[in-house]
């Protein structure tokens, strides 16, 4: 069933869901996300706790240390790159394979833009002092926008690996639910960088 | 073997399907047997300490080992037993219990045994590298960081590679029972089992990350010099206790879910009289789940968190005890005007019943947090959770290898030997752990590896390790009756008990690999019980007509994946000693996981489809021609 | 089939024999006799919590009982089909409003002690000349030993706690290296010992030790911290408002007591070489000593938390310490002495005594 011929008006309204494994894949990844979403409540209150705390005399504070420019930047390319993918589902369900290939390789090139920001301003503050063993504060940040780097790099992986897999064979009831449940992660690493960009660094120089 | 394959196989080829399989039953039997290793070592650890307990000041084992048998006692008999072994029977009955051939993501499954073994395993080669790890189970912050040698490493990363299979599998068995019961089976048809399965699976799921997390941090900071819990650092120790009881809290009911649903379904078999109050037990289970993540810090009544947080906890802590109380009613009256036949599983549920609410009625005192002062960190705290887990959860097993046996080994293990090892096993778990509630009343504090003489504790604590000897000895038993009855003849027969009322009875032993070869259409609750006595007395009405059948690939590469992360363990557990190929290792580990990953990513995998010629050769092959339904 | 029948008789039993349970223990560190207003509360709710358990498990075991008796196979006969009830939903009624009830009750007294043993204001309070009214107690729990600092007063002592009857004694409780816990089981409830903050309490000693079996009563740290976690005892004396005033005065008095390196008592010279930079035999001064202070030795009841207290005792810790606690902190730090010289400083520090 899986490598059926399809055209446009005889592909299913939702290929995701069309056979029992896409359902499967489908239910899945929902689940996954309320595992992760349950990881990353836990570094958000390790976050919150340790905020701002470190040794006696100790000289950074996130209201001195994080610029809003640069963080903004990184979440406008974040959101853009969650409505590419956005695009490429759309063309997904109307069976327009060029269409996913491309939005899917747009939204790698703005994931990838938002990683080389991130890597920049974590080197930064490395340079400044401000490593990794500096503080609980210090372990506690690079331990919460690293973890979401961390997925970031994992879900740009894993479109990459969908794109160049599927280059030759074309879109079919087999792939669908795969490149279905990577835009599901990707939109909630999305959703994650919102409350990253809320908490961490709005709250943090805002105070 | 439950499942046979039309050609015998040799040795080698044996072990090579059992290494790639990826087949619920198999798997089930796996998470069996490596759950009853693992249980026995950790039952030999407590052995090893009751003697150690038997009199005052006693030098069987040093101050040091004693904190390493507490430690691996307690994380080896709550991870890598109770855990396993309730894996086990969630495999190898579930898929049947909904009428599905396998569950969700077959796949996955195999990962998650193995992630599960290679982390076990992991764990317990700390005790040939330098010593276990030794700062208790919940190994709290301050303590688990000053621990000098590798002990807590190997905890840390153990318990990391092992947690994480159990999370796929739980993700696996939600999907599983959501989307693949048989036609007709509504959520308020599944047996209490899958309820309680699903339920688990959704603590699982939310309750394992924080562990994770916790976990983490307590890695780069041992390993990697960072300062979440060093608190001239910033740090906060407590942070520690929060999330492991954020995780620990939700993992006793973990346990003890499927535990419950495991009677839920013996009881009504050997009453022969269906579950009272079947939509109670649900809504139960489901309060359970909830409750069980607003209740944590009940385990730090004594950590300082201030009246108001402790009087929101103790109260919600009661309030658990509602729907368990519902529960345990509801199976009395599944008994009140029944017919019960005392097997060894109806045993077991009697036996459950009084100690279960023994040790739920101490846990309602425990709320009462001004009472914990004096009880928190006492024996009468071990007495209580002993009370729970053995009578609960390890009655529960204990009494499913019994009942389960014939669906997963062809085999029925032996009613007599059954009735030995429970009677011995039961006598010695009273005599161990009831004197202990009031040791704990006495002033004991718990995990003390001696204790002074002249303090009224000698006699109870001698009568105490009494007790364990004859647990020992209970499970010597119990291993006896698996060896004996691999020599048994098969049983080549379905409903082996005779009054089966879910779809796992319907199906005639061993259990082909496809499970039913026509997907079974059910009519209502209890669904083989309402066949039957419509007349049906063959099995069960199918959904679809017989045809092709589309079945999963086997695959090493989970068993390569879980490889590779115990190499990365290594790795990370030898950088803080300044090893140059530390690192080096580590990325190796990691390397072979993602590329694992990655293979599997870049080849289709469509699994492989059983033609209806060899469906029919296999039935006959296993029950011999004629009208096999 | 009379296991329930057993199970049923032991419960009630039980329920019955819990006035009689205060005779279970020893006096000093039994939680079932306790002293003090604080650890005579906790009794109570354990009595009432006991009741009300009590009463659930009756019902219950007369319900199973009662069920299964009724139900056996081997009285109704093979044919016997019993009738397939769905449930009843009087029942789930009762069975869930009855405990909620119950529940509830026992929920009351708890709220209520919860926030009067959290009442730590009193603490703060002064009289005209600003100094504190309520008698405070910082405690330092290390590995394996006990400190006792009572700042009012100025002065600081080890391993053996000194408090007066008849009134609330307040406690400021950290850790000085890892988690411990401070529990007098005798006397109340325990508090942990935590490395980042300060906890606070307070229990009532309303009888003098002097009346138990040793004199004192016993203390124990109730959270894991190491190999010796089982031998990190304390212990406690209490004595009526003189008693106390006294011993207070006669720890004052103590002030600039020292060893002297240049002393022709040998243990007096090997105390001041070896232990001194350790162990004040001073009573005054703050908290943070490396080792316990023993200007009162002479006056307490154990040698190193658990040996007897005896010269031979110290010897036997002196020369080997790593045997008695392992773990210990005061293992490797003062070089080897020879027998004499052990001997001798035992004799000098059973000497130490601020009592008459």
């Amino acid at each position: 069933m899986e490598h059926t011929k399809f055209t446009p008006q005889s592909w299913p309204d939702k290929p995701e869901q069309a056979t029992m494994e896409g359902k499967n894949k489908f239910v899945g990844i929902w689940i996954f996300i309320c595992s992760d979403i349950t990881l990353f409540a836990s570094v958000f209150a390790t976050y919150l706790s340790l905020k701002d705390k470190g040794p006696a005399g100790m000289e950074y504070s996130a209201a001195e240390l994080f610029e809003l420019p640069l963080a903004f930047v990184m979440t406008m390319l974040l959101l853009t790159s969650s409505l590419t993918s956005v695009y490429a589902m759309y063309h997904m369900k109307n069976y327009n394979f060029k269409g996913v290939q491309i939005w899917m390789s747009i939204t790698v090139l703005l994931g990838l833009g938002f990683l080389a920001l991130e890597i920049y301003e974590f080197y930064h503050y490395v340079h400044d002092g401000f490593g990794y063993t500096q503080s609980a504060f210090s372990s506690a940040f690079f331990t919460l926008v690293g973890t979401h780097g961390l997925h970031v790099v994992i879900g740009l992986v894993w479109i990459l690996c969908l794109i160049f897999r599927n280059a030759g064979r074309g879109l079919n009831l087999y792939n669908a639910p795969k490149y279905y449940a990577a835009s599901i992660f990707w939109h909630f690493i999305d959703v994650v960088w919102v409350f990253i960009f809320t908490v961490v660094y709005l709250m943090g120089v805002l105070g | 073997m439950s499942s046979v394959a039309v050609s015998k196989k040799g040795f080698g080829a044996t072990v090579w399907d059992y290494l790639t399989t990826v087949d619920h039953k198999k798997l089930g039997v796996m998470y069996l047997l490596a759950g009853t290793l693992f249980f026995a070592i950790a039952g030999f650890e407590a052995l090893l300490m009751r003697i150690q307990l038997m009199v005052p000041n006693n030098d069987f084992v040093s101050a040091g080992t004693f904190n390493e048998l507490l430690t691996m006692h307690g994380t080896t008999m709550l991870f890598l037993a109770a855990t396993p072994l309730l894996f086990g029977f969630m495999n190898a009955v579930i898929p049947l219990q909904i009428g599905a051939r396998d569950v969700a993501f077959p796949f996955l499954n195999s990962l998650g045994f193995w992630m599960f073994f290679l982390g076990a395993l992991f764990l317990h080669l700390s005790f040939f590298l330098g010593g276990a790890p030794d700062a208790g189970w919940t190994n709290y912050a301050s303590l688990a960081l000053y621990s000098p040698g590798h002990g807590v490493d190997f905890y840390v990363l153990g318990l990391q590679i092992s947690g994480a299979g159990t999370l796929i599998s739980g993700i696996n068995f939600i999907v599983t029972i959501i989307t693949m019961r048989a036609p007709g089976m509504t959520f308020m048809r599944m047996p209490l089992f899958t309820w309680t399965s699903l339920i688990t699976s959704a603590l699982i799921t939310f309750a394992f990350p924080p562990l994770t997390v916790g976990l983490f941090l307590m890695l780069v900071d041992r390993m990697f010099e960072a300062n979440f819990f060093d608190h001239t650092m910033g740090g906060n120790t407590i942070i520690w206790e929060h999330l492991f009881w954020i995780f620990g809290h939700p993992e006793v009911y973990i346990l003890v879910l499927p535990a419950f649903g495991l009677f839920s379904e013996i009881i009504p078999v050997f009453a022969r009289k269906r579950l009272f109050g079947y939509s109670s037990m649900v809504f139960a289970t489901i309060l359970i789940g909830f409750l069980g993540f607003m209740v944590w810090a009940h385990h730090m009544f004594t950590t300082g968190l201030g009246a108001t947080a402790n009087a929101i906890f103790a109260v919600a802590t009661m309030a658990i005890a509602v729907p368990t109380g519902m529960k345990v009613f509801n199976w009395i009256m599944t008994i009140w005007g029944g017919s019960v036949k005392v097997t060894v599983p109806m045993l077991y549920a009697l036996g459950f019943i009084p100690s279960f609410v023994a040790g739920g009625v101490t846990g309602v005192m425990q709320a009462a947090a001004p009472l914990d002062y004096q009880l928190h960190d006492s024996y009468f705290i071990v007495a209580h959770f002993h009370y729970v887990i053995v009578g609960g959860i390890v009655t529960a097993i204990f009494g499913s290898m019994h009942f389960y046996w014939p669906i997963m080994f062809n085999r029925a293990l032996s009613e007599t030997l059954g009735k030995w090892t429970f009677w011995i096993f039961f006598i010695g778990f009273h005599c161990t752990f009831f004197i202990q509630h009031f040791l704990g009343l006495m002033g004991m504090p718990r995990r003390v590896f001696t204790y002074q003489a002249n303090q009224g504790w000698d006699l109870f604590n001698f009568i105490s390790s009494i007790g364990a000897i004859l647990m020992a000895i209970g499970v010597i038993l119990l291993v006896l009756n698996i060896i004996v009855s691999a020599k048994s003849k098969p049983l080549n027969c379905r409903d082996y008990w005779g009054d089966g009322r879910s779809l796992e009875w319907a199906i005639k032993t061993p259990v082909p690999f496809y499970n039913f070869k026509q997907t079974p259409l059910v009519r209502g609750y209890d669904p083989y019980w309402l066949e039957k006595h419509e007349g049906n007395e063959e099995g069960m009405t199918y959904a679809e007509p017989l045809g092709e059948i589309h079945m999963p690939n086997n695959s090493i590469l989970p068993l390569i994946m879980s490889i590779g992360t115990f190499v990365a363990a290594f790795g990370a557990l030898y950088h803080p000693d300044g090893k140059s190929w530390a690192i080096p290792v580590l990325i190796l580990g990691l390397a072979i996981t993602v590329g694992a990953m990655i293979i599997r990513s870049m080849k289709d995998d469509l699994g492989f489809h059983v033609h209806v010629e060899e469906i029919v050769a296999t039935e006959e092959h296993l029950y011999g021609k004629g009208d096999n339904k | 089939m009379m296991k329930g029948l057993k199970k049923w008789r032991l419960f009630s039993l039980l329920a019955v024999m819990t006035v009689f349970l205060s005779a279970c223990g020893e006096d000093y560190i039994s939680t079932l006799n306790p002293t003090g207003a604080v650890g005579k509360e906790q009794f109570n709710l354990l009595l009432f919590s006991i009741t009300i358990m009590a009463l659930v498990v009756i019902v219950v075991s007369v319900l199973y009982l009662y069920a299964f008796l009724k139900a056996r196979r081997s009285r109704l006969g093979e044919d016997f089909m019993p009738k397939q009830v769905e449930g009843s939903h009087t029942l789930e009624v009762i069975w869930t409003v009855i405990p909620i009830i119950l529940l509830l009750i026992l929920a009351v007294p708890t709220l209520v002690t919860t926030y009067k043993f959290a009442d730590v204001a009193a603490m703060d309070e002064v009289d005209e000349e600003g100094n504190k009214t309520a008698l405070t107690i910082n405690v330092t729990a290390k590995l394996y030993w006990w400190e006792f600092e009572y700042p009012e007063q100025g002065i600081v002592t080890a391993q053996e706690l000194v408090v007066p009857t008849g009134e609330k004694v307040y406690f400021n409780l950290k850790a000085a290296d890892v988690k411990h816990s401070f529990w007098i089981p005798a006397v109340g409830g325990k508090m942990d010992t935590n490395v980042e903050n300060v906890n606070k309490f307070y229990l009532k000693f309303d009888e003098e030790s002097e009346g138990l079996e040793q004199g004192v009563f016993y203390g124990k740290c109730a959270e894991l911290c190491g190999p010796s976690h089982a031998l990190m005892d304390f212990k406690v004396k209490s004595l009526d408002r003189d008693g106390f005033n006294d011993w207070v005065a006669a720890m004052q008095a103590t002030e600039g007591q020292t060893a002297s390196a240049d002393s022709t008592d040998l243990g007096e010279q090997t105390f001041a070489n070896s232990c001194l930079m350790c162990h004040a035999v001073s009573g005054v001064g703050a908290a943070g000593a490396m080792g316990p202070n023993l200007t009162a030795f002479g006056d307490r009841n154990r040698v190193a938390g658990v040996l007897e207290h005896t010269t031979e005792s110290i010897e036997k810790w002196v020369s080997n310490p790593e045997a008695i606690k392992p773990g210990n902190l005061m293992t490797g730090k003062y070089g080897e002495l020879s027998d004499e010289e052990i001997s001798a400083v035992a004799d000098y520090i059973m000497g130490l005594s601020v009592e008459d």
